[in-house]
C-alpha cells in the first residue's frame, strides 16, 4: 500500500471530493507537477487544465479554469474557481467555457494572460478528447 | 358594537391571514435550511483563501510596490458602500437593520468630509435609501431573477466594485450585509474589502510559491474580494430567511391571539343577545 496525500478540491460553491490519494497531478501555473507524500509545502497557482488524481480506486480526472493549490507534506487542497469532474463534462460546457475566456480575451487589458487562458482551455480540450 | 355578522367576517379574515403567514413561515423554513447548507459549503474555500490570502499579505507586506487592492490606492476620499439587501420584504427588521447600519456609516463618512457612493444590491435597500442618499447612487445590482446566488453573482458584483477602484472611483469599498447567528439573531455587519484587511496570523508552514509571492497574491486578491462578497451573499441569503421565519411566526402567533380575543368578544355579543331576548320574553309574560 503507497503512502497517501489527503486530497480535497473544494469550489467557492461547495466541497467537491475529499478522500486519500497516492498521487496528484496539479496543471500549475508555470508547469504541471505531481504531489505525493512529503513533497515540500508549496503554493501555485492553477491553469486552466486537467487535475488528475491517483488513489485506491483508480485515477479520477477533473476539470480545473483557475485558482490555486496549497500543497503539504500530508495533504493536497485546490481550490479551484470552476471544476467539474472530466466524465461530466459535456462539449457543450467546454464549448461555454471557451466562449467565456475568449470574451474575457476581448475586454481584458492584459492581453497575454487573457490569451494564454484561451490556449490553455483548448490545450485542455484536445488533452481530455472533448 | 360591531354586528355577530361582522365578527363573524373578521375572525375568517384573521384565519385566512393566519393560514398565509404560516404558509409562509413553512417555505421560509425549507429556504432556511438551503440557505445554510449553502453558506456552509462554500465556507471550506473562504476559509483556506482567507488563510492563504493573510499569510501571504504578511509576507509581501504593504510597502511600495505592493499590490493596490491590498495596500490601497493611498486615498481615503471616496467610499463606497455596497448595501446588500433583499429582493422581497416581509422579513421583520432583516433590511432595516442593513440600511440603518450603512445610512449611520454614510452620515459619519459625509460629517468627515468624505465623498460617499452607494451601489445597492437588492431593491428593498434601495427603495430605503431612495430618499436621503439617492444623489449617491452609483449602480445596483438586481437579484431579484436569480433563484440561488451563485459565485458568478459574486464574480459580477467584484467585477463592477474592482473597475470602481481602478478606475480611481472608490478609494475604499465597504460591504453592509446580515451575518447569520440563528434565527433570531443576526447581525449587521461592514465589512471593508478593499483595500484588503486581514487579521495577522501567525503563519505555522513555509511554503515555497510558485510563481512569487507577489505573483500569487496579485492573482488570488481579486478571487479574494469576489469570495468576501460570495460569502456575504451567502450569509444574508440565510439571514434573510431566518429573519423572514420569525417575523412570520410573530405574524402566525398575533393572528392566533386575534382570533381568540374576537372569538371572546363574538361569544360575548352572542351571549348578551341571548340575554337580551329572555329579558324581553320574560318581561312581556310578567306584563301579561
Amino acid at each position: 500500500m503507497a503512502s497517501t496525500v489527503q486530497f480535497d478540491l473544494v469550489s467557492p460553491e461547495r466541497r467537491l471530493a475529499s478522500y486519500p490519494a497516492t498521487e496528484v497531478q496539479i496543471p500549475g501555473a508555470q508547469g504541471d507537477l505531481t504531489a505525493m507524500e512529503g513533497h515540500t509545502p508549496t503554493i501555485t497557482s492553477l491553469r486552466p487544465g486537467l487535475l488528475k488524481v491517483v488513489s485506491a480506486d483508480g485515477v479520477k480526472a477533473y476539470v480545473v479554469t483557475g485558482g490555486f493549490a496549497e500543497i503539504s507534506a500530508t495533504g493536497v487542497s485546490v481550490l479551484a474557481e470552476q471544476a467539474v469532474p472530466l466524465d461530466e463534462m459535456t462539449p457543450a460546457q467546454m464549448d461555454a467555457l471557451v466562449a467565456d475566456a475568449c470574451e474575457a480575451a476581448a475586454v481584458n487589458a492584459d492581453k497575454d494572460t487573457a490569451d494564454k487562458a484561451v490556449a490553455d482551455l483548448y490545450a485542455m480540450r484536445a488533452q481530455a478528447g472533448i | 358594537m360591531p354586528s355577530l355578522k361582522d365578527l363573524k367576517n373578521r375572525i375568517g379574515s384573521v384565519k385566512n391571514t393566519r393560514k398565509i403567514t404560516k404558509a409562509m413561515q413553512m417555505v421560509a423554513a425549507a429556504k432556511l435550511r438551503r440557505a445554510q447548507e449553502a453558506a456552509e459549503a462554500a465556507r471550506p474555500f473562504a476559509e483556506r483563501m482567507t488563510a492563504v490570502m493573510s499569510a501571504l499579505a504578511a509576507g509581501v507586506g504593504t510597502g511600495e510596490g505592493a499590490p493596490k487592492l491590498l495596500a490601497g490606492n493611498g486615498k481615503d476620499q471616496v467610499h463606497l458602500l455596497v448595501v446588500m439587501t433583499s429582493e422581497r420584504g416581509l422579513c421583520g427588521g432583516f433590511n432595516s437593520s442593513i440600511v440603518k447600519l450603512a445610512r449611520l456609516r454614510a452620515n459619519e463618512l459625509v460629517a468627515a468630509g468624505k465623498t460617499v457612493k452607494i451601489l445597492t444590491v437588492g431593491k428593498k435597500g434601495r427603495e430605503q435609501l431612495k430618499r436621503d442618499w439617492s444623489s449617491a447612487f452609483v449602480g445596483h445590482v438586481d437579484l431579484g431573477e436569480v433563484k440561488r446566488v451563485g459565485y458568478a453573482n459574486a464574480q459580477g458584483i467584484a467585477r463592477e466594485v474592482m473597475a470602481a477602484f481602478e478606475a480611481g472611483e472608490a478609494d475604499v469599498v465597504t460591504i453592509f450585509y446580515n451575518r447569520f447567528q440563528s434565527v433570531i439573531s443576526q447581525v449587521p455587519t461592514a465589512q471593508q474589502v478593499i483595500p484588503a484587511k486581514f487579521e495577522a496570523t501567525a503563519s505555522t508552514a513555509l511554503y515555497d510559491y510558485e510563481p512569487s509571492e507577489e505573483a500569487i497574491l496579485a492573482d488570488l486578491l481579486p478571487r479574494g474580494v469576489a469570495t468576501q462578497i460570495f460569502t456575504a451573499l451567502l450569509e444574508n441569503g440565510a439571514s434573510e430567511q431566518g429573519a423572514r421565519m420569525s417575523a412570520m411566526d410573530n405574524a402566525t402567533r398575533n393572528a392566533g391571539d386575534m382570533i381568540n380575543k374576537l372569538t371572546i368578544q363574538y361569544n360575548r355579543s352572542r351571549q348578551a343577545a341571548i340575554t337580551k331576548e329572555l329579558i324581553e320574553i320574560i318581561s312581556g309574560a310578567e306584563a301579561l
